[in-house]
């Protein structure tokens, strides 16, 4: 996947929502890429930020 | 005084306590208003009233007995139709729940409204699973503003909006995950409380993003915010999320109004793409406190994309079994949200975990040396329904997910705030956040009854002809 991904990068992502049980249908497919496109940009604003590799996530897990 | 549909549950609840009206009476009129209003604004989707008048009359069998009556006797309020509401099926906007069969018992915070003398009137219109800022909806249509019927609520307590600044009630529950409850606050005109996360107890209501989700309410004054908030707070066992603190009742601080707080305005983020008028309102709050220090938020646009992608994650993990064999029946625009969030890879989702601690710590740093910030609310006043896109910074950006672009940060870490309506002079009115470190409603409430008094913020009424 590319920082800026086009149609067919996204969809190769949906094709893997069969995984899922999830039928993506051809209709709903440019609805699909453009909030993939928005939430990857998203992801990738957060994945690019630099923590420490002893960052906790915010909800921790109490036994 | 009390059959006028602006009334505030304040000034009804002591008509009721001292026999200046009836439980009953109020309850009638509160129906009457909403059966001839309703068809207009489309806030509910389901009227109680069968529940409301024998739950007003019990109340004046009190009241005629001597026996004490709660802090809300006779108040007439209504909930997000994601609220289980005994004897309704818990629709949270969808057409699929429809299917469920009808909640056997009322959600924690609608029963202790009711303990606290409330009357519920009915179950209000949201957008479909709560994952929406418009107040749109496929199913039941667009909750309408009173302000001007052709403009959005907001969402996606859009009902609730609707509902209260129309007149036809004083309060109304909604939820907030990411700014459900403020941004209708804004764009209706109306004062939204989003407590801490943890504060309020979720239980017996349709989720959303469980990191996130918060439940609170909306009312045309302080009083009746801080009223509702003290009637609903307090340990719930049901909600695992819910915290064990003692209460910290805020009615009775609300005099205290800004002495001795520490007020700036946030900067950065929360200034950029706004409207003139969201600039106006925050200076004008900013100008009636004497605030004139200003600050940012580390990395609060950062703080809105990771929200965005565990909002999207978690809202698609709560639908998965309904996507995979009802996703024809979703709203369109949720389902293709949904069907995104699917398929977002989990290492973003546990990194967006992880920013959200370091971000929280790096914001609490900052209320060591402030005790309240304020930010606008909505980047704009309400756009017109059906607006698919406006333009904030010069960047043409759709409508949907962009009217939280300020709410999101503050709660993804889960800091309480007070939305406050600031009219406008021949526009829409338009809201202004009221921002305090976690736990700390009181302050929050506080310093909007003290803009209320200082005559910014106040719940302008709409043009209603009955």
């Amino acid at each position: 996947m590319t920082a800026d991904p086009d149609d067919a990068d996204l969809d190769h992502l949906i094709a893997a929502a069969g995984l899922l049980e999830l039928d993506i249908r051809p209709e709903w497919r440019d609805g699909v890429r453009a909030n993939l496109r928005t939430t990857l940009a998203m992801g990738r604003q957060v994945a690019t930020f630099p923590l420490p590799d002893e960052a906790e996530p915010a909800p921790v897990f109490v036994a | 005084m009390t059959t006028d549909p602006w009334a505030s549950a304040a000034a009804i609840t002591r008509a009721v306590a001292d026999g200046g009206a009836t439980a009953a009476g109020v309850a009638d009129a509160a129906l009457a208003v909403i059966a001839r209003r309703n068809p207009a604004l489309n806030a509910f989707t389901a009227v109680t009233a069968e529940r409301a008048r024998a739950r007003a009359a019990a109340l004046d069998r009190d009241v005629a007995a001597g026996r004490p009556v709660g802090p809300l006797a006779g108040v007439p309020f209504a909930v997000k139709n994601l609220f289980d509401v005994a004897g309704l099926p818990t629709l949270a906007g969808s057409r699929i729940n429809r299917d469920r069969p009808a909640a056997t018992a009322d959600a924690t915070l609608v029963a202790r409204l009711e303990a606290a003398g409330a009357v519920l009137v009915g179950a209000l219109n949201m957008g479909e699973y709560a994952y929406d800022f418009t107040g749109e909806n496929v199913h039941d249509g667009a909750s309408r503003n009173p302000h001007d019927r052709a403009c959005m609520t907001g969402g996606s307590s859009g009902g609730s909006g609707g509902a209260v600044a129309g007149g036809l009630v004083p309060l109304a529950l909604g939820s907030d995950t990411n700014g459900s409850i403020r941004v209708p606050a804004s764009l209706c005109g109306l004062f939204g409380l989003k407590p801490t996360y943890g504060r309020l107890s979720r239980a017996g209501t349709f989720p959303f993003a469980a990191s996130l989700d918060h439940l609170g309410a909306l009312a045309r004054s302080t009083e009746d915010l801080a009223l509702a908030y003290d009637a609903m707070a307090g340990h719930d066992p049901a909600d695992p999320v819910c915290q064990d603190r003692v209460a910290e009742p805020v009615f009775s601080v609300l005099a205290e109004g800004a002495n001795g707080l520490r007020i700036a305005i946030l900067g950065g983020h929360f200034q950029r793409g706004a409207t003139p008028a969201a600039l106006a309102a925050l200076q004008a709050c900013a100008a009636a406190l004497g605030v004139t220090r200003e600050i940012e938020f580390p990395e609060a646009a950062r703080a809105r994309a990771a929200a965005y992608v565990i909002t999207a994650s978690e809202g698609a993990a709560l639908h998965l079994g309904r996507l995979a064999t009802r996703a024809g029946e979703f709203d369109p625009a949720v389902r293709d949200r949904l069907l995104a969030g699917a398929l977002i890879p989990a290492a973003m989702v546990v990194q967006a975990q992880k920013f959200r601690r370091w971000y929280r710590e790096h914001v609490l740093h900052l209320f060591a040396t402030v005790d309240l910030v304020l930010a606008p609310a909505t980047p704009c006043a309400a756009p017109l329904i059906g607006q698919q896109s406006f333009v904030l910074d010069s960047v043409e950006l759709p409508v949907r997910p962009n009217l939280g672009i300020y709410t999101q940060p503050i709660s993804f870490i889960g800091l309480p705030v007070v939305a406050v309506p600031v009219p406008q002079t021949g526009g829409l009115p338009i809201g202004v956040q009221v921002i305090a470190a976690p736990w700390r409603e009181a302050a929050c409430l506080r310093v909007a009854a003290a803009l209320e008094r200082l005559g910014v913020a106040y719940a302008p009424r709409p043009p209603m002809e009955d």
